[in-house]
């Protein structure tokens, strides 16, 4: 049962693995993405309330959503990294910072244009927002941590240790509207059973959500190869992997 | 009937691109989505050819000092 857990651990398995999937998932996400924007901007009507910027969701949101995702990736990897000693997960970890980093900044920037008509102004020190913003900070530490120190394992354990730490945070980002007063409104699609939108509004969401997971897979597999590349450079399978 | 085709289709497409007036807050939006997206795949594109670069001369540094 655990032979594929270990099997992650061996650098040209990862390698090939990344290699082999990279293309399909940026030719899915083409697809998923390319719907979206045409069935979000030409085909879904505007809202009662909000009117034609509640098209702002479907760039946002999904940043969003990314934003949290790729964090508790790249928590989760560093953890096993850390428990495991799975060179791998520092690798991983390693990639999907700078991914996560501008999901975040794009949901930051998004938001605030949201903002501005909904709200009246680009930014108020909200749980939501703040937290997000602390988010964006713990990226670019873990990214400062990580080529901090000269000797690179002991930049991957405090970055995985920061990261660790840092998990705390996500749940206050998806619960702050729950949990505290706030500007930013409360989840759309979040409850299952009743999604606060209808099928021709939330189709290209989940279609848009789909495309940016895949789209990160994607750049995922491709900066791990360069994070494998780095870290093994002095190994023999490099030769027959580059040619 | 062309003319008022064109003149109708003329005024969907301006319509299309006002927004519903919200046009400097959405496309704004959709344009950084686009740079992100575009800048993640060129920088891991950039970062993965980088790393080949970098072994393949470790590669070669390791061959010319074996012989």
């Amino acid at each position: 049962m655990w032979t594929w857990f270990y099997r992650l651990a061996s650098p040209p398995y990862v390698y090939g693995v990344a290699a082999r999937l990279a293309p399909w998932f940026l030719g899915f996400a083409a697809v998923t993405i390319g719907y979206g924007l045409v069935a979000g901007l030409v085909f879904a009507p505007p809202d009662y309330q909000q009117g034609d910027a509640f098209r702002i969701i479907y760039v946002h949101a999904p940043s969003a959503w990314m934003s949290l995702f790729s964090y508790t990736t790249m928590a989760i990897a560093g953890a096993i990294a850390l428990i495991w000693r799975i060179k791998m997960g520092h690798a991983v970890a390693a990639a999907s910072a700078p991914i996560g980093a501008s999901f975040t900044l794009l949901a930051l920037v998004t938001g605030s244009l949201w903002g501005r008509p909904m709200w009246g102004t680009y930014w108020a020190w909200d749980p939501r927002l703040t937290s997000e913003l602390i988010l964006l900070f713990l990226y670019a530490g873990m990214m400062s941590l990580r080529s901090a120190f000269e000797d690179p394992a002991r930049g991957d354990r405090a970055a995985a240790l920061l990261g660790i730490v840092g998990l705390v945070n996500v749940p206050i980002i998806h619960y702050s509207v729950v949990w505290w007063n706030s500007l930013h409104q409360g989840a759309t699609v979040a409850k299952l059973g009743k999604p606060a939108m209808p099928g021709s509004m939330l189709w290209p969401l989940l279609s848009m959500l789909l495309g940016f997971m895949l789209f990160y897979g994607a750049v995922l597999c491709m900066r791990l190869q360069g994070e494998v590349l780095n870290r093994e450079r002095q190994a023999k399978w490099i030769r027959e992997a580059i040619g | 009937m062309t003319g008022t085709l064109l003149l109708s289709m003329g005024a969907s497409s301006m319509g299309f691109w006002a927004m519903g007036g919200y046009a400097r807050f959405v496309w704004p939006c959709f344009a950084f989505a686009g740079l992100v997206l575009a800048w993640n795949w060129w920088s891991a594109r950039r970062y993965h050819a980088a790393a080949r670069v970098r072994a393949a001369r470790t590669l070669a540094m390791a061959a010319s000092e074996q012989s």
